[in-house]
C-alpha cells in the first residue's frame, strides 16, 4: 500500500497549521496568557520544566502500561470464559455493565483510603477503566463463531478446547486489537485521573500542582506531553495489530 | 447391513413439544448402503439440514434410532467430512492450512502431524490438484472466487479420508457451469475413493446425475415420501443429463416434490 505524497504529508501539515492558527489567534485577540498561552510560551514552559515533565511522563507511562498489562491479562481470561459459556455471559454481563458505568473518578478516593497515596491508585484506575472494552470484544469474537464452522469442527470430533484454540481465539484477535486501541487510551486517562488525586508523581500530579499556581503554560505543556504520549501508545498498538491480524484487513475500503 | 440407518426419527427444535417448538422431522426413516452415493431432495424447509445434523451426531433426536457405521450415534461421529453451501474457510489460514485443519483434529493424524508433515502436505496438494486448484495452496481464501473456495472446502472435507461425506447444498451458490464442473469433480472422487455420500440438494438434475439413490422428503415436518434408485450406468458423462431416461427420472421426481409441496 503506497499512499500519495499529499496523504503522507497531511498529518504534518495539519499539526503545524493547528499551532500556527493557535499562535496567531492568541496574538491577534490578545488573549491573556493566564487563560490560553501561545504555543511559543507553552514550548518555552516545556523547555523550562523539561525535567519535571520528563520524569512525570516516564512515571505516567510506566503506571499506564502496568495497569494496561494487568488489564489485558485479566480481561482476556474473563473474555474467554464469558465468551465460551452462554450461562456465564448471561450472568456476568449485567454486573460488568454496572461496574463499567461507574465513573472511575469516583472510585479513586476509595482507592486512596484502601491503599494510601502512592503508585497503586493510578495503576488500579488504569486497570479498572480499560478492563471492560477488552472483555466485551474478546467475548464477542468468541460468541460470533459461524455455526457452520462449529459444525465442521464438531463433526471432526473436535473438543471445546480445539474449537476455542483453532477457531475462537484467532477469530477474536481483530476484535481484541480493536479494543486495545480504545483500552490503551482509557488506561492512560485512568492513570492520569488516579495520579491527580492519589499520587505524588506523574503528569497527573504535576497538573494538580500547577493549577493552584495559575501556571497555565506548564499546564498546557503537560497537556501537550500527554497528547504526544497518547498518540505514541495508539501507534504502538496499531503496529502490533497490523503484524498479527493483517488477514482481517483485506478490503480496500478506507485504505 | 446399512451404513447409515435412521429409523422412525422425530426431531423438534425449541424444547420438548412446547408451544414454540418446531417439528422438523417426524417418522423419518432412511437407509444408505456403504459406498453408495445418496441424495436427499425436497421442498425448502423440509428438514434436509436437520437430517444431516442427526446423521453426524450434531443433534440428537427425541424419538427413533440412528445407526452409522455399525454404531449407535450418541456423540458427533468422527468418520464424517462435511461441506456446506457456505465454504466456511478460516480467513487467517492459507488455503493449504485450511485443508489441513481436519488432520489437526482427527486421530490418528493428529498425533502424527508433526512427524509426517511433508507427507500430509503432499497429500493436500494432490487433492488440490484433483479439484483444479493446483498451486493455489499458498493463497488466502478471500483471494479465491466462490467456486474455488467451494473446491477447497471439498478438499477439506476429504483430506482425512472420511468414510462418510455429508454435503449440504455445496453447489447451491455457484453458477451453472462451475456447478457442473464440480459435479464431475465429486463424481470422480467418489469413483476413486468409494466413500459413502449423503448429498442434500434442491437441484433434481444434480441429485439424479450424481447419486445411486434419491430420497424425496415431504414439507415440514419432513419424512421420506419416496425413494428412487437411479440405475443409469456409471461412469456417467454430463451428456447423460440430456438423454430421455435422465429427463424421465427428473420429471418423475419433480412430480413427487410438487405433490409434497401442495400436500400440506
Amino acid at each position: 500500500m503506497t499512499k500519495p505524497l499529499s496523504q503522507k504529508l497531511a498529518p504534518l501539515l495539519f499539526t503545524v497549521g493547528f499551532f500556527v492558527i493557535w499562535e496567531v489567534a492568541c496574538r491577534v485577540l490578545k488573549v491573556s496568557s493566564f487563560l490560553v498561552p501561545t504555543p511559543t510560551a507553552v514550548f518555552g514552559a516545556m523547555v523550562q520544566y523539561q525535567w519535571p515533565l520528563l520524569r512525570g511522563a516516564g512515571h505516567t507511562l510506566w503506571m499506564t502500561l502496568l495497569g494496561f498489562g494487568l488489564s489485558i491479562v485479566f480481561s482476556v481470561l474473563v473474555g474467554l470464559i464469558i465468551g465460551s459459556s452462554r450461562f456465564l455471559y448471561a450472568g456476568l454481563n449485567p454486573l460488568l455493565v454496572g461496574f463499567n458505568s461507574i465513573p472511575k473518578v469516583a472510585v479513586v478516593p476509595l482507592l486512596v483510603i484502601w491503599f494510601g497515596v502512592g503508585w497503586l491508585p493510578p495503576v488500579i484506575t488504569a486497570f479498572v477503566i480499560s478492563f471492560f472494552p477488552i472483555v466485551v470484544n474478546v467475548a464477542t469474537g468468541l460468541a460470533t463463531i459461524e455455526p457452520e464452522t462449529e459444525d465442521v469442527m464438531k463433526a471432526l470430533g473436535a473438543s471445546r478446547f480445539d474449537i476455542m484454540w483453532k477457531v475462537g481465539i484467532p477469530r477474536s484477535l481483530p476484535y481484541f486489537f480493536g479494543s486495545l486501541k480504545v483500552a490503551v487510551t482509557l488506561a492512560y486517562v485512568g492513570c492520569v485521573i488516579g495520579e491527580q488525586i492519589g499520587s505524588n508523581y506523574g503528569l497527573g500530579n504535576l497538573i494538580s500542582r500547577a493549577a493552584p499556581d495559575f501556571n497555565t503554560p506548564l499546564l498546557f505543556a503537560a497537556l501537550l506531553v500527554l497528547a504526544v504520549l497518547g498518540v505514541a501508545l495508539v501507534v504502538i498498538v496499531d503496529i502490533i495489530e497490523n503484524r498479527t491480524t493483517g488477514w482481517a484487513k483485506r478490503s480496500g475500503f478506507g485504505a | 447391513m446399512s451404513f447409515i440407518a435412521l429409523t422412525d426419527v422425530t426431531h423438534t427444535y425449541g424444547g420438548q413439544a412446547g408451544a414454540s417448538a418446531t417439528l422438523a422431522v417426524e417418522g423419518l426413516s432412511i437407509k444408505v448402503n456403504e459406498g453408495e452415493f445418496s441424495a436427499v431432495v425436497g421442498p425448502s424447509g423440509c428438514g434436509k439440514s436437520t437430517l444431516m445434523k442427526l446423521a453426524t451426531g450434531l443433534q440428537f433426536p427425541q424419538k427413533g434410532t440412528i445407526v452409522v457405521d455399525g454404531g449407535h450415534v450418541d456423540r458427533p461421529v468422527k468418520i464424517a467430512g462435511m461441506a456446506f453451501q457456505n465454504p466456511v474457510m478460516l480467513p487467517w489460514r492459507t488455503v493449504l492450512d485450511n485443508i489441513m485443519l481436519p488432520l489437526e483434529i482427527v486421530q490418528p493424524h493428529r498425533s502424527q502431524l508433526r512427524a509426517k508433515k511433508a507427507e500430509y502436505i503432499a497429500k493436500a496438494q494432490d487433492l488440490l490438484a484433483t479439484v483444479g486448484l493446483k498451486g493455489l495452496g499458498d493463497k488466502f481464501p478471500w483471494q479465491l472466487s466462490g467456486g474455488m473456495q467451494q473446491r477447497a472446502s471439498l478438499c477439506r472435507s476429504l483430506i482425512h479420508d472420511p468414510k462418510l461425506l455429508m454435503l449440504d447444498e455445496p453447489f447451491g451458490a455457484l453458477d451453472a457451469f462451475t456447478r457442473e464442473e464440480l459435479w464431475c469433480v465429486i463424481r470422480d472422487l467418489h469413483a476413486l475413493k468409494k466413500f459413502t455420500v449423503v448429498l442434500v440438494t434442491h437441484d433434481l438434475r444434480e441429485a439424479v446425475f450424481l447419486s445411486d439413490r434419491v430420497f424425496c422428503m415431504s414439507a415440514r415436518p419432513g419424512k421420506v415420501i419416496a425413494e428412487r434408485e437411479i440405475n443409469l450406468p456409471r461412469p456417467r458423462d454430463l451428456e447423460v443429463t440430456y438423454t430421455p431416461p435422465f429427463a424421465d427420472i427428473v420429471h418423475e421426481l419433480r412430480g413427487l416434490i410438487k405433490g409434497a409441496r401442495t400436500a400440506t
